[in-house]
């Protein structure tokens, strides 16, 4: 019993620092990515290659002055961003990073937890970070931030409808299983859900970008017309921990993406591989080579997100709206049809 | 009434389906910031790195002294006539006995001062002494954070005795030759006419 509280205790503390330093470092790259976009060199004197540079900047976070309206409501002002932090931090919980480990016959996971209902969890979870967003905008008693607020939450509402419907279709074609684990231990053996579910991953990549408020959905903090969105008000380390969580949340979209529709610590060919190497089921090796991979793809999934960001102008308000609700609702109700119809013939749904 | 022929005629057409659909442009305009991945920067990294400069590059001011040590500048004020910009401002003072050494000639410049914010580093300064006294350098003028700061004096100006500025570059035979063209009538004093008859 002692053990179990011991490896759970380290995988959740494994965990939250992974994250933290992802979003940290994420942080840099994404200035670095900016800059080779647009042939500058970016931020390059903290350290070598400024690596140093997330430590200088959470430094400053800390060292400003903190600065709380009187016309704010203390309590929410504060628990605005702790909201939706925590929420970020808490969606790290259900993915499974690498297969599992065996040490001294006991077999460890390396997961935090394993939910049956693992996708519905994620789903709540990330409709509950909404309040932080809502909260902390609601509670800054500033237009910009209530606007900011508004668009966040009507705009993350919006997006998680179709996002839920793909996600319905993709769980159909995956054998009604809502545990992420087995999600992505399934594609172990056969294809990477994106070759069965190509529509489906579009709609949840586009509203995974609405999701984490990035652009060309970046509405709620447009600068050019809210002056900060729903964060005008904060400074110091909650300005940090809302900016910190952002990169959380796409960490673990990215996290998401690559498990539900590229396999997680899959790769094509990996059985043979380990036979090569000659080695057992549950090596730790095994772990960290899928554990490498899967941070492949949610390396170049964030890529992908700071690519769209560079490229793509805001979206319009009404334009934002109009995607949502008469493209991509329609987009994944059809693709559901069609899996629904697809699966039915193949055998795998009984009516 | 059509004033000019360079008025175009709006299209207000709906858009198509492909349009529509935003994606072939966003994969368009997503594979033209890729391309961009693979580029050059050309970005010089400043104080460690600075850009090649011309030989005769204009910048900051210098005030020579000659090869014993004494200002060359007798304060005869051709230099703030020439100055497009009204720059420079000077007061002369005659030399005492026992001042040779720091001066060339019986008067100098009491007080010699440039507005480098009005400098425009034209060089007519330059051009126009007939001591060759005044030089612009490959020095770029410092930031300040006071307007003030920005009048340089002779401490600034002159040129230290043991830390020699070399002007050679601008100081080469063609420039001496083209001193002595008139029109630019300095250095030779009134055969002016007659060097301007010869080289032209």
């Amino acid at each position: 019993m002692i053990s179990f509280i011991i490896y759970k205790a380290i995988i959740c503390l494994v965990v939250f620092l992974l994250s933290l330093g992802v979003a940290a470092y994420a942080t840099l790259w994404e200035r670095k990515f900016a800059a080779f976009l647009q042939d500058r060199v970016g931020p390059d004197k903290a350290g070598p290659w400024g690596l140093l540079q997330p430590l200088a900047d959470g430094g400053k976070m800390f060292f400003k002055e903190e600065i709380i309206p009187n016309v704010s409501n203390r309590f929410l002002f504060i628990l605005g961003p702790s909201l939706f932090m925590l929420t970020a931090l808490m969606t790290g919980t259900v993915i499974p990073w690498a297969k599992d480990v065996n040490i001294g016959g006991q077999t460890y996971s390396l997961q935090i937890t394993d939910i049956n209902i693992g996708v519905l969890y994620l789903l709540g979870v990330v409709s509950i970070g909404v309040y932080g967003i809502m909260i902390g905008g609601w509670a800054s008693n500033n237009k910009y931030a209530l606007l900011g607020a508004i668009r966040a939450s009507s705009q993350m509402i919006s997006y998680e409808i179709a996002m839920g419907i793909s996600i319905i279709a993709l769980i159909i074609t995956a054998g009604g299983t809502l545990s992420i684990r087995e999600i992505i231990a399934q594609q172990d053996a056969g294809l990477a859900n994106v070759v069965y579910q190509p529509l489906g991953f579009l709609i949840f990549f586009v509203c995974a970008l609405a999701e984490t408020n990035r652009a060309p959905f970046d509405l709620p903090e447009c600068e050019s017309e809210l002056v900060g969105g729903y964060h005008t008000e904060y400074s110091s380390m909650k300005l940090g921990l809302f900016l910190f969580a952002e990169y959380i949340n796409m960490f673990i979209s990215s996290a998401i993406m690559a498990g539900f529709y590229f396999g997680g610590y899959n790769f094509p060919f990996a059985q043979e591989l380990y036979d090569a190497m000659g080695l057992q089921e549950g090596s730790w090796i095994i772990s960290l080579i899928g554990f490498g991979a899967y941070f492949t793809k949610i390396f170049i999934f964030i890529c992908v997100f700071m690519w769209v960001r560079w490229t793509l102008p805001r979206f319009r308000y009404d334009q934002l709206m109009n995607l949502g609700w008469k493209t991509l609702l329609p987009l994944s109700l059809l693709n559901l049809a069609i899996t629904v119809v697809v699966e039915y013939l193949r055998g795998n749904i009984h009516i | 009434m059509q004033l000019t022929n360079r008025s175009k005629v709006v299209s207000n057409k709906e858009q198509s389906f492909m349009e529509r659909l935003y994606l072939p442009a966003v994969a368009k305009g997503m594979l033209i910031t890729a391309s961009h991945l693979f580029k050059k920067t050309p970005t010089t990294k400043y104080p460690e790195q600075t850009r090649p400069m011309a030989p005769v590059y204009r910048g900051q001011h210098v005030l020579k002294r000659d090869e014993n040590g004494a200002e060359r500048c007798t304060a005869c004020g051709l230099c703030a006539v020439a100055c497009p910009a009204e720059a420079i401002t000077m007061e002369s003072a005659e030399r005492k006995k026992g001042e040779e050494h720091l001066y060339r000639e019986e008067k100098y410049a009491k007080t010699y001062e440039i507005n480098m914010l009005r400098c425009i580093f034209c060089g007519l300064c330059e051009e126009a002494c007939p001591k060759e006294a005044i030089f612009l350098t490959d020095r770029i003028v410092d930031a300040e954070y006071e307007r003030e700061d920005f009048v340089y004096g002779k401490d600034k100006l002159v040129e230290k005795t043991d830390k020699r500025i070399d002007v050679s570059k601008r100081q080469t035979l063609e420039v001496a030759e083209f001193k002595k063209i008139a029109g630019t009538k300095h250095n030779t004093l009134w055969d002016g006419k007659k060097q301007l008859k010869d080289k032209h």
